[in-house]
């Protein structure tokens, strides 16, 4: 039998030694969960990662950040909907709507941070059938042109995990016809929609594509031996959600494409 | 002391996952008589001494920007319960 390592090799990518220098802010609620994939992704992918506090009043010298998921504050009232109004929270707003367009990224509860803040159209409501479901899922990357998307090819199928119990997307026809209008689409359920969302949608991004959220996980798909392919065999390869990272520190270093 | 009572709803044209789930039991305890149910929220916000207008103002307020999100909820109801 062969042997896996007990922790992944950091082998995934030959990293350029630049983009050490590329710090990415990975947030941390109370409640949070995957602040430390995400922070882990973000190394594994080349980067430094750098541990912000929801309560911080600054977001001192990152170069981007990430929202990940979790349970912020229990998800009482509604998921994201206290997180919102954290003091870091103005501040990450602030930024990603400046001319800067720091790039921010939010995933599973992150995404629905991003909803409440207005950051991204729309909201989640609860799965539509009411369970909470974790899954190896294949989404299509729609749109590879954003901050988080440029190491993908358009139309590109990628496999990362999902595991979520208020996932279902919603946002008025208009809303819907826009996003499709202008490619902020940006990834889609492929084969089977896991909560009911609209027209399929996994992930979208705002108008200048520097904020991306997603309901699927890509940084639990980072590590060779640890991914979706090693653990059920649906296709695709361990490390699908590594390039949401290495296009965000490929950008931040002038590599991108 | 008097609360401001404020009551928010899923929107109409939002199917209501919870209240789909709520009106498949009920009939299983022998209550047939309801076709529908929509789940919504009350919040109950205590109010140290007299409700002003300007506090009452506050409420609609809050109810608009944190207890609801206007993308799939409504604020159906604020008013004052006296205690």
């Amino acid at each position: 039998m062969t042997e896996l390592p007990l922790i992944g090799e950091a082998i995934a990518v030959a990293a350029h030694p630049q983009l050490a220098g590329a710090k990415i802010g990975v947030v941390t609620f109370p409640g949070t969960l995957d602040d430390r994939d995400a922070a882990r992704a973000v190394r594994l992918a080349g980067g430094t990662a750098v541990p912000l506090w929801h309560a911080d009043s600054a977001l001192g010298d990152v170069d981007a950040v990430v929202i990940p998921g979790g349970f912020s504050y229990g998800d009482y009232l509604r998921a994201g909907a206290i997180a919102r109004f954290a003091p870091l929270m103005s501040k990450i707003i602030d930024a990603a709507n400046s001319d800067a367009k720091l790039p921010v990224l939010g995933i599973c509860n992150g995404f629905q941070i991003l909803t409440e803040s207005h950051l991204l159209p729309g909201s989640m409501i609860k799965n539509d059938h009411l369970k909470f479901m974790c899954r190896d899922q294949v989404l299509r990357v729609e749109n590879s042109n954003t901050a988080w998307t440029l190491d993908y090819e358009a139309g590109q199928e990628i496999t990362v995990p999902l595991k979520n119990q208020d996932g279902q997307y919603i946002a008025d026809e208009k809303v819907l016809d826009a996003l499709e209008a202008e490619g902020r689409v940006v990834f889609r359920y492929v084969g089977f929609n896991p909560n009911g969302s609209r027209r399929d949608i996994a992930g979208i991004s705002n108008a200048a594509g520097n904020v991306v959220g997603l309901m699927p996980h890509p940084e639990h798909a980072v590590e060779a031996g640890f991914g979706p392919a090693s653990l059920d065999g649906i296709g695709g390869s361990d490390t699908d959600g590594l390039g949401f990272f290495t296009s965000v520190l490929n950008k931040i270093v002038g590599g991108a494409k | 002391m008097p609360r401001i009572v404020v009551d928010v709803m899923p929107k109409p044209e939002i199917l209501d996952p919870q209240g789909k789930a709520i009106v498949g039991a009920l009939p299983r305890l022998g209550f047939t008589a309801f076709s529908s149910v929509r789940q919504g929220k009350r919040f109950e916000l205590t109010v140290d001494g007299e409700v002003t207008e300007e506090i009452l103002a506050q409420a609609r307020n809050a109810a608009e920007t944190l207890l609801s999100n206007p993308v799939i909820e409504d604020v159906v109801n604020v008013e004052v319960v006296e205690a």
